[in-house]
């Protein structure tokens, strides 16, 4: 906050002394990275590449991840990269990668850009990540590689499992980031494993949900809308009633486009928890 | 019943609107009509109501079979007042058999908002009997002149030297009951002159676990409280005065042993300021405006049950700021009053739950989300007496409700249940009612039609997951619940003597959208062990009446008898029963006194309760009759007086609930009592 605090008031001065000439860039440096915190700086020989979370760190599950790239010569932020990236997990018997998207520039004016990885498992003390980056700028291809961290996540925030029809599945929380008491708009990340390198998005698959409070009778709460998939940025999207604060457990059942449940079990009094579930506290 | 035929023909609601209108029309015609007819401004008309007297506070004693009784008990004598109890403490007035929603409770005209959302703390639990001097118990639409109500109203008057020469007196009252080791102490003092008095009194109780009959203990129902309060009153014209008065009233350790949950604290401070000025030669005879606060605070506990499968802290606030300006008048035969009256109440409460796991994030949420009820009314009435034996008396009023949910968490957590609600809600209340008395010569009658509205309370409106153990169901309050609408039909008819006092008193009332639990599908309760969940719904009517016989006869100068029967019925429109109806019920006392000497003994009972609703979670609760006996007698030491009454009540430790008992936990099993009163 403070850090936010004086930019903005730095703007502001800014703005003020010279209010003929402000320059536009200067106050989108300022929002591009409002909110976030910078988690590692990966080097070569020829650029920084600043990496930003919102949380200023990654953590197993879904990690929204922004970055810029900076020319260590000029000084300068590149604005004109094309880039890809590859994290892997190399643990003492294999190397695999996870469900990840592409990396976009957020603005065109602008120096960041952003993407999301989901890591389905965390690292320890033999196993861990490494995020390789491949950019070019104005024809020259360029790479970075860097060891990152991605302890265990404090709450399930995904899960990895096989399928009733064999296929390997991972689901990844999304949103929300800051959970309230009300109606919230969940977003779910459902990818198919299809090769160790290769997690695609599945398409039109259906997840429901049946959030309850182990820790208070296993209560649930009304009105939850099931999530299905949304045309524009292919995630699971819909609607979670949280009716107090602690801790929520999500159970989930994953049905195919054939209504078929690929994994997870309904909640009866038998069965208080499904297979398959995430866990929110607030 | 003989009594039920006769006022059957009052009870035809299919043309009850029109009769209202008729009622109107007739209203306006008798103005032109009655105005020529001279009555003489000393003949008041007769009202319906009810008074039950407490006592000036130097005179506790001499009404009273139980001088040192709760307020409650005074006002059970009523054949309109039943009570619910959860405990030995705070029980819940009904009137009319209609519970605290649909009935009105102030303390002179002010409005006082219980702050527990299981209804641990009525508003007669924030008063003692040293605070008051009466109640006025008002039956349907005419108890309609502080706020809008169904069933009627019960204001508590409070106690008052007025501007009398009487100097001094100081009173020191002390009382000892067996069952539940119930030690009381009070004392009162007042000063009084021409142009300011001042009262003051203290009580305090304490009690412990009481025993039902079979000498059975019933655990977590002991209670302590005090109570401290004070009136002024200054005269600064002859004709205008200023009083101001405040009660402050804190229980702790409340036990509630039919709910799973006992009170830390109910803690009220209740407070106005009056200004009252009858003016001289004016067709104004009194106008009264007051200003007033009061404020609750209450807190459940569950940290001294024994098993609780999670631990909450539930604690409740309720602020109340009001005014309201009455004018009573006299023009020709009418006498009519005016009465303007505002309130402004806050309601919150709060449920905090204890994972056992202590890493665990607390469970919070907003069961009275911060709701804002501001109240408008004009209530007006006119009395007209007709000639020396009737009097036709109407009233109107109107009246604007609005809600507001202050708390962003609290409006999106309803919300989840109501997606498009707003936050605000505005209502506009009716009332008319009209009545007709008639008196000659010991002989009355009197019949009247009625109809209000009333809107939804906080928690019918906006509570969540409110946990009823009656039922074991958790509620949903429901912003969209339309007004309820009552129509209502009265009658009365008296006979009196010098010897013989005899009165039958009905009402009807035929309420549409009658506000209930409705149990939904496929929702999931939050309260462990509870069946399910109720959303607050309506239901197209359902129907109430009460009918109460009261017979007193005077032998000689020394033996009194009275008697008092009363039959009730409740159903929805599907002739499904209602809950807490009262099965037909009974008292009967004898008393001898000579000269300062009483003695009494009295019998009460209530038949089987054939008629309960299982809907409701009532259970069928077999008859029951209990035998008590008091006596007292006055004398005095020097200069001061001395008042010993001691009594048994339940003389042949009857083990026994009835209707209203939450739960069906038993009643008292025999119980001594010593009241001693001495004044200076």
């Amino acid at each position: 906050m403070k850090f936010q605090l004086k930019n903005i008031l730095a703007v502001m001065a800014l703005t003020l002394a010279f209010s003929s000439c402000s320059s536009d860039s200067d106050t989108l440096i300022v929002d591009e990275l409002a909110e976030l915190t910078k988690f590692k700086e990966i080097i070569n020989s020829t650029h920084t590449i600043e990496l930003y979370a919102h949380k200023g760190a990654l953590e197993q599950g879904h990690n929204e991840i922004s970055l810029r790239i900076k020319d260590k010569a000029s000084g300068d932020y590149v604005k004109n990269a094309t880039i890809t990236w590859m994290p892997l997990m190399h643990m003492t018997m294999m190397t695999h990668s996870c469900p990840k998207s592409g990396v976009e520039k957020i603005t065109a004016d602008g120096t960041l850009y952003k993407g999301t990885i989901v890591f389905q498992m965390p690292q320890n003390a033999t196993e861990y990540w490494d995020l390789k980056i491949d950019y070019t700028i104005n024809g020259a291809a360029y790479t970075a590689t860097s060891v990152i961290d991605v302890p265990a996540s404090a709450k399930q925030r995904v899960t990895t499992f096989t399928g009733s029809d064999t296929a390997k599945y991972i689901v990844a929380y999304v949103e929300p980031h800051n959970p309230k008491v009300a109606v919230n708009d969940m977003m779910v990340g459902v990818y198919k494993m299809e090769s160790m390198m290769s997690f695609p998005l599945v398409d039109n698959f259906k997840v429901k949900i049946d959030p309850r409070m182990p820790s208070m009778g296993n209560h649930g709460s009304p009105n939850n809308v099931d999530l299905t998939q949304s045309t524009s940025d292919k995630l699971y999207h819909g609607k979670l009633a949280l009716t107090m604060t602690g801790l929520w457990k999500i159970n989930l059942q994953l049905l195919n486009a054939s209504d078929i449940v690929l994994k997870g079990e309904a909640i009866t009094d038998l069965v208080p928890a499904s297979s398959i579930y995430f866990e929110i506290e607030f | 019943m003989y009594w039920q035929q006769s006022y059957w023909p009052f009870c035809n609601f299919s043309i009850m609107k029109k009769k209202l209108y008729g009622f109107v029309l007739l209203y306006f015609t008798s103005i032109p009509l009655f105005a020529q007819d001279q009555v003489t401004d000393t003949v008041v008309p007769k009202t319906l109501k009810e008074v039950i007297v407490i006592g000036k506070k130097t005179q506790l004693y001499q009404q009273q079979n139980k001088p040192l009784a709760a307020v409650e008990e005074y006002l059970q004598q009523s054949g309109k007042v039943g009570m619910i109890k959860r405990g030995s403490y705070a029980w819940e007035p009904i009137l009319n058999n209609m519970t605290t929603e649909r009935t009105l409770i102030t303390i002179d005209g002010m409005r006082v908002f219980g702050a527990c959302t299981d209804k641990m703390d009525p508003i007669t639990s924030y008063v003692e009997i040293s605070n008051l001097s009466e109640a006025t118990i008002t039956s349907g639409q005419q108890g309609g002149n502080h706020g809008a109500t169904i069933g009627g109203s019960i204001d508590l008057k409070r106690s008052r030297s007025g501007f009398v020469n009487s100097g001094w007196d100081v009173l020191i009252n002390s009382g000892f009951e067996s069952n539940s080791n119930q030690k009381i102490l009070g004392s009162a003092v007042n000063y009084a002159n021409n142009r300011f008095y001042i009262d003051t009194d203290f009580m305090y109780r304490d009690a412990e676990n009481y025993t039902a009959g079979n000498n059975q203990e019933v655990l977590f129902s002991q209670f302590r409280k005090f109570n401290i309060s004070a009136t002024s009153g200054f005269s600064f014209d002859e004709n205008k005065m200023l009083e101001a008065s405040l009660i402050y009233d804190k229980a702790t350790d409340v036990g509630y042993p039919a709910l799973p949950m006992d009170v830390s604290l109910a803690e009220a401070l209740i407070t106005s300021l009056k200004f009252e000025y009858v003016p001289k030669a004016s067709n104004i005879k009194n106008w009264e405006t007051k200003i007033y606060y009061n404020t609750i605070t209450h807190r459940m506990d569950d940290t001294k049950r024994p098993f609780v499968p999670i631990h909450m802290d539930m604690p409740g606030w309720s602020d109340t700021y009001g005014f309201y300006s009455k004018a009573k008048g006299v023009f020709k035969s009418h006498h009519f009053t005016v009465d303007l009256n505002s309130f402004y109440n806050r309601s919150v409460a709060e449920m905090t739950m204890y994972p056992s796991d202590p890493n665990e994030s607390l469970m919070f949420m907003f069961t009275w989300p911060d709701v804002r009820t501001l109240y408008n009314g004009l209530f007006v009435e006119d009395s007209i007496l007709l000639n020396s034996q009737s009097s036709l008396k109407f009233s109107v009023s109107a009246a604007n409700h609005s809600n507001v949910i202050a708390n962003d968490l609290g409006l999106e957590s309803l919300q989840i249940f109501y997606p498009t609600m707003k936050a605000s809600k505005n209502r506009i209340l009716k009332s008319i009612s009209s009545n007709y008395t008639y008196n000659k010569n010991g002989f009355q009658y009197g019949f009247g039609l009625a109809y209000g509205e009333r809107a939804p309370s906080v928690s019918e409106g906006y509570g969540f997951y409110l946990f009823n153990s009656f039922d074991r169901y958790d509620y949903i309050g429901n912003p969209e619940l339309r007004n309820e609408k009552s129509s209502e039909a009265n009658a009365f008819i008296g006979f009196r003597t010098k010897k013989l006092s005899t009165k039958i008193s009905s009402s009807y009332f035929h309420i549409s959208n009658y506000i209930v639990g409705k149990p939904t599908e496929n929702m999931i309760p939050m309260t462990i062990g509870a069946s399910g969940i109720k959303i607050y719904s309506a239901l197209n009517y359902a129907t109430i009446f009460n009918t109460d016989l009261d017979i007193e006869y005077q032998f000689d100068m020394n033996f009194r008898w009275a008697g008092q029967l009363v039959y009730s019925y409740g159903q929805d429109y599907e002739k499904e029963n209602l809950p807490f109806i009262s099965p037909l019920r009974y008292s009967a006392s004898f008393q001898y006194k000579v000269e300062k000497f009483s003695s009494e003994i009295s019998v009460q009972g209530n038949a089987v309760h054939a008629q309960y609703s299982l809907f409701y979670g009532e259970k069928r609760t077999p008859d029951y009759a209990i035998l008590n006996f008091a006596s007292s007698y006055a004398f005095q030491v020097d200069h001061s007086k001395w008042y010993v009454k001691a009594g048994a009540e339940n003389i042949l430790d009857q083990y026994y609930t009835t209707f209203s008992d939450w739960n069906a936990i038993p009643r008292k099993g025999i119980n001594f009592f010593l009241n001693i009163s001495f004044g200076l």
